[in-house]
Order: structure tokens, then C-alpha cells, then sequence
């Protein structure tokens, strides 16, 4: 009887220590999914989910408070990286992309405030002070940040032109399942 | 010789007698000429004439760009009155930057050095002239030619093979090329072989082209290292994978080159300019074209200058019997729409067809039947039955882990569905925007890297701030406490 008493509270005692130092040691800062979330997502902190940043985002999304497909520059790639990760599925046949756009400064009413690219978080935006700024295409992401500050409104979103290297073919259609 | 069996494949009804038998016809030199910058697979060749230039044939309008790329020449003597966007020969219709030549009817060729003995020549001298002469792959993928000749350097190789299979239905233009000018074809082919730096060549011809076959055989002679072989007639027998396993009886990894293996391969029209253009200096300005099916009025197979638009040569061979069903740029297997007949034809062009409702034969698609007929006709092991379903429900993932990137698109499949289901179109469909994904995810990589760049700059900025800003005050303290001990003095 006895010896079952102690042998339990020994064993009690051993493994209560190893928990309580295994939390002192061990210890994990925060959601760890949070982070490898944020990892994925661009890290533009542009805004566009509405969020204030790719931080927040991934917060959200790591406590499903946000949908999976919520980051507009990542497109259906992240959409489904994300789905993958937190294993949620979703129905890709039902999300519309969002044709891809690019901005555009309009020369002739650029005055070179500078304005512009102070803001733009990938740096998409060149020009000096008093000089026409110009858009490096393949680094925007149309986040739409240089819009608001341009006090001409000389920047303007386009959407990218499809070329004969960006072309193919539809989804084939089939009357049947109509 | 022991030829292996290949997997699958279709045979289609051939439709060849209808232009076989007519032998290549030189086609009129059209007024306009539309020569697109970019009529091979790689970087667009950059234009080195100007709008109201006057060239000369063969002179020499843009020059290649980048490693994989091809010069553009003139095809005829005249003058250039645009260097802008056109409509391209290709099925989305969108323009490409083309230069439009005014042929002045004289025909005059630019002054060419004489010819050369191409024996006294090595490997890189003959690749640089074949770079020159922009020969591109002229079986239909448009691979520059020169690329292919230098894979020696990178592979050990054993075997040079032609390709004069032409397994696509209607087509007789390599057909009609081999039996006309097989001691052209042959010298192109020893040229290339010097090139390559191999011994052998096997010279495939599928054995519904006798004629071909007796011309090459002759030429060849009892030239040790090359051998012809008759091919059974089998689709996709051209396509190149396809046939190096048929005569090797090696399979081609997955996603890698028959050089891997030690095999490269060479289309007999690419042979022919080669010849061309290493003996006489002479550039790809000119390709022989069939114009066939139900529709067309005189099937013909011409030799027609690169640029000539479409619409002339429906006109030369007599229009159309009947409105054609269906316009393609290439065989019917695997060839493209042609939504505009004003598009030129280019280096890559082997067919104008014009196929009547009959030939067609469209379907209204039904519901899959899961008979397998896709599976066992798929030349490349693969099963369209699955790959379709997953594409059809946008799982493009899972498409690609069932083989998608090893399809040829040779369309054996949709050709024997009894449900007509087009999975060539859904393997089109995905493979193009599994690359438009890629593009997506790169640039995604390449935001985060421009993002974090920035937010380092930012911080370095702010911290230079602060230390100057520190510097300054230390610097004022210093000039305050000496003015006070100035003062004191």
C-alpha cells in the first residue's frame, strides 16, 4: 500500500517537474502557424486584405478569421499554398482572379513630388525630385498605395496587356454539363 | 534494321494523295511582305533596318537576341514601309512586332560570298553560319536550329536521326523535299553530322512515302554512317521522342532532351537549309508549304518566301471548292486555327489546310464513358482520362502528379474518345496555366525579396539619421563647452 503511494507520488512529482521545465525551456513565442504563414504571404504590407499588414493578415488567417483567399497580389497560387497549409479546402473553380493590373504614370501630369515612391512597397516606382517617375511593371504589385498620395492623380491602375509569351489557350467548355 | 515498338499512337486517315503527287511549285513573290520578329521559340530578333530603307534579298533585317534566338533576312528585294505590330501566326491572334516589306519585283540578290566546302569547316564555324542564316527547327516547334548543333559540346553523342516521318495527315511537304532534292537533304545532313561530331545518322521515313525513301536511299549511296529506315506508319511516329525510341528502343526521360541519351534530331527541311546555307551562304528566307484539304480548289505544295500571307496562297492554289469548316496553320492533328488569313506564313509553317465539315467531323462532346480508349492510344503512357477530371475541377496540382508536363499534346486521345471530350484542349488549357502560376508564384518570390530590401534600406536610413543627428549634437556641445571656456578666459 505504502510503497504504491509513494511509487505514484514519486512519479508524479518526476514527470509534474520535467512538464514545468519543459514550459520554462521549451517555451514557443506566440503561434508558431503565424509566422509560417506570414512567410508565405508577399510581405509587400500593402493593405489591400484589410489589414494593416501582412502581420495582421497572418494572424487572422492563423485563428481562421480570415478567408483563405483574401491576399489579392498572391493570386489562386497563395490561395492554394494556404487552403494546403491550414487545411481548409476550397472550390478554385468558384474564385475569380482578378485580372492582374499595373500602375501607370501619366507624363503628362507628373510634376515629380516624390510622393509616390516614398510610399510604394516594393520599390516599383523611380524618379527624382522634379523628374518624371516611371513604373517598373514586373515589381508592381497594384496595391494601389501611390494613388492616394499622387496630388495630380497622374497614377492610374491598368491591366497588363497579354502577350503571345503570356497567351493560352481557355478552359475547354462542355455543353453537357451546362 | 530491328526497329521497337512505341506505346499507343492513332492512325488517322492520311489524306496525303491529295497533294503528293504535285511537285513543289514556286509561288509567285506576293507585293506585301509581313515578316514577324519573332518566328521561332526564344527572344525576338532586334531590327537593325529602318522604316523607307531599301533592302536587298537576303540582306539581313534584324539580328538575333540572347542566346536562344534567330536572325530575320529579307526575303525578296524592296523597300521597308513599316516596322510595327501585326497580327501573329499564332491562334490568340494578338500582334507581334513585324517589319512589312514592299517587294519591288526585281527579285535582287544581295552579293554573296562563294560558295564553301563545308568539309574544311569545324563544328563552330558551321553552327555560326547556320546562327546567321536563321534556320530555325522547320518541323513546327522553331527551336533555333544552331542551339541543337552545339548540344555536342554539352552531351556525348552518338547519333545524328532525321526526321522525315511527317506522320501528320495531309502534309507532303517534307515528302515532296525528299524526293526532289535528297542529294541536297543528304549533303545538309553530312554537314550536320561534322557538326555534331557523329558517326552515325539513321534517316527515318515512315513507309508510306516509297518514293522518298528509294531517293534518299540513292543519294545516300554508300555513304558509311548514314542509313535509311523505314518507319511504320504510326501517329505521332514524328514526334522526336517517339522516334528515337522506335529506333533505339530508348526512352527519353521525362522532362529532358534525346540528347540525354545521346540522339539529336533534325527535321529533312532543316537539313535542306542547312545545306543551303553552309555551301552557299544562302539565309532562310523561303520554306515549301502544302496547301490541302477538302476545301481547296488545286492542292499544291509551294515554295513560298517567308511573309507571304496566307490569304495569297488560298488564292494561288484556285480558292476554295466549298467554305471550309475549319482553317489550320499545320497538320490536323496538331496544327493551329488560322483566324485571319492575313497572316503570314513563317519559318515554322509546314501547311495551309482548309478542311471541309466533313473532314472535321465536330462532335458535341458526352459524357465520359471510362472505356479507356484515351489510355491506350496515349503514346506517352500517360491516362487523359484522369488528367481531364482533375483539370476539368481546377485541381491543376494534381494534373501535373499524374504526368501532365510529359503530354506532347499530339491529341491521340481526343482523336479515339467515342465521347468526342476534348482532353488535348484541357491539357492545353492547363499546362498554359500551370506556367501562368509559376509566373505568379515568381513573382510573389520576387515582392517579398523588393519588400524586405526595402524595410533593411529604410532601417539603415533611419539609423544614419540618428547618428548624425547624435554627431551634430555631440559637435554643438563641444563648440558650446569651448565657447564657454573662451568666455571665461
Amino acid at each position: 500500500m505504502l510503497a504504491a503511494i509513494t511509487s505514484l507520488m514519486l512519479l508524479g512529482f518526476a514527470l509534474g517537474s520535467l512538464l514545468g521545465l519543459a514550459s520554462r525551456y521549451l517555451k514557443v513565442e506566440g503561434n508558431p502557424l503565424q509566422k509560417e504563414i506570414e512567410e508565405m504571404l508577399p510581405g509587400s504590407q500593402c493593405g489591400q486584405c484589410g489589414y494593416p499588414g501582412c502581420a495582421a493578415a497572418a494572424e487572422a488567417l492563423a485563428n481562421s478569421r480570415a478567408p483563405v483567399t483574401l491576399c489579392p497580389p498572391g493570386g489562386v497560387v497563395l490561395a492554394e499554398a494556404l487552403a494546403g497549409k491550414l487545411g481548409v479546402s476550397i472550390d478554385l473553380s468558384t474564385l475569380e482572379e482578378k485580372q492582374p493590373m499595373v500602375a501607370f504614370v501619366n507624363e503628362g501630369l507628373c510634376i515629380g513630388c516624390g510622393r509616390c515612391y516614398k510610399r510604394c512597397p516594393t520599390d516599383a516606382l523611380v524618379g527624382g525630385p522634379k523628374q518624371i517617375h516611371v513604373v517598373i511593371s514586373d515589381s508592381c504589385t497594384a496595391c494601389e498605395k501611390c494613388i492616394d498620395v499622387c496630388p495630380t492623380a497622374c497614377i492610374e491602375m491598368r491591366p497588363i496587356p497579354v502577350t503571345l509569351q503570356t497567351w493560352h489557350w481557355p478552359k475547354p467548355s462542355l455543353a453537357y454539363t451546362a | 534494321m530491328k526497329l521497337f515498338r512505341i506505346r499507343g499512337g492513332v492512325h488517322p486517315q492520311e489524306h496525303k494523295q491529295l497533294s503528293a503527287h504535285k511537285a513543289i511549285e514556286v509561288m509567285p513573290m506576293p507585293e506585301l511582305l509581313r515578316i514577324p520578329l519573332q518566328q521561332h521559340i526564344g527572344s525576338p530578333a532586334v531590327p537593325v533596318v529602318r522604316k523607307g530603307d531599301s533592302v536587298l534579298k537576303g540582306q539581313l533585317l534584324a539580328h538575333a537576341q540572347g542566346m536562344i534566338s534567330a536572325p530575320v533576312h529579307a526575303p525578296t528585294s524592296g523597300r521597308i514601309i513599316a516596322i510595327g505590330k501585326h497580327i501573329a501566326p499564332h491562334p490568340s491572334g494578338l500582334p507581334v512586332r513585324t517589319i512589312t516589306l514592299k517587294a519591288d519585283g526585281n527579285d535582287r540578290w544581295i552579293d554573296l560570298p562563294g560558295p564553301v566546302d563545308p568539309f574544311t569547316l569545324d563544328a563552330n564555324e558551321i553552327s555560326e553560319r547556320v546562327a546567321a542564316a536563321g534556320i530555325v527547327g522547320m518541323g513546327g516547334a522553331s527551336f533555333p536550329s544552331a542551339v541543337k548543333l552545339n548540344l555536342g559540346k554539352r552531351f556525348s553523342l552518338h547519333t545524328l536521326v532525321i526526321n522525315g516521318a511527317e506522320c501528320e495527315p495531309y502534309l507532303t511537304c517534307d515528302d515532296r523535299l525528299m524526293r526532289e532534292h535528297a542529294t541536297e537533304i543528304l549533303d545538309g545532313v553530312r554537314i550536320m553530322m561534322r557538326a555534331l561530331g557523329v558517326a552515325h545518322c539513321l534517316f527515318a521515313i515512315e513507309s508510306n512515302k516509297a518514293q522518298a525513301h528509294e531517293a534518299i536511299s540513292k543519294a545516300a549511296g554508300n555513304h558509311n554512317g548514314i542509313r535509311t529506315v523505314k518507319v511504320p506508319v504510326r501517329y505521332p511516329m514524328g514526334s522526336e521522342k517517339h522516334l528515337v525510341q522506335t529506333l533505339t528502343g530508348e526512352e527519353t526521360p521525362a522532362r529532358a532532351l534525346t540528347a540525354d541519351i545521346g540522339v539529336v534530331v533534325h527535321n529533312v527541311a532543316t537539313a535542306f537549309a542547312v545545306h543551303e546555307a553552309v555551301r552557299f551562304h544562302l539565309p532562310l528566307i523561303s520554306r515549301v508549304v502544302t496547301v490541302s484539304g477538302g476545301a481547296i480548289k488545286h492542292p499544291r505544295n509551294l515554295r513560298v518566301a517567308v511573309g507571304t500571307p496566307v490569304r495569297e496562297l488560298l488564292a494561288h492554289c484556285g480558292g476554295f471548292r466549298e467554305e471550309p469548316a475549319r482553317l489550320l496553320s499545320g497538320g490536323p492533328m496538331m496544327g493551329q486555327p488560322i483566324i485571319n488569313t492575313g497572316i503570314p506564313v513563317v519559318k515554322g509553317s509546314n501547311a495551309v489546310l482548309a478542311l471541309t465539315a466533313a473532314e472535321t467531323a465536330t462532335h458535341p462532346a458526352m459524357p465520359c464513358i471510362r472505356c479507356g480508349s484515351c489510355v491506350k492510344a496515349c503514346p506517352c503512357g500517360l491516362v487523359p482520362v484522369e488528367i481531364s477530371a482533375r483539370t476539368r475541377h481546377g485541381d491543376l496540382q494534381g494534373a501535373a502528379d499524374l504526368g501532365l508536363m510529359d503530354c506532347i499534346s499530339c491529341g491521340s486521345c481526343a482523336y479515339v474518345c467515342p465521347s468526342h471530350l476534348p482532353l488535348v484542349q484541357y491539357f492545353n488549357y492547363a499546362k498554359g496555366e500551370l506556367t501562368a502560376r509559376q509566373r505568379a508564384e515568381h513573382k510573389q518570390k520576387e515582392t517579398k525579396r523588393l519588400a524586405e530590401q526595402r524595410a533593411e534600406r529604410i532601417a539603415r536610413e533611419k539609423k544614419a539619421k540618428r547618428e548624425a543627428m547624435m554627431r551634430r549634437r555631440q559637435a554643438a556641445r563641444k563648440r558650446t563647452k569651448s565657447e564657454k571656456a573662451g568666455a571665461n578666459v
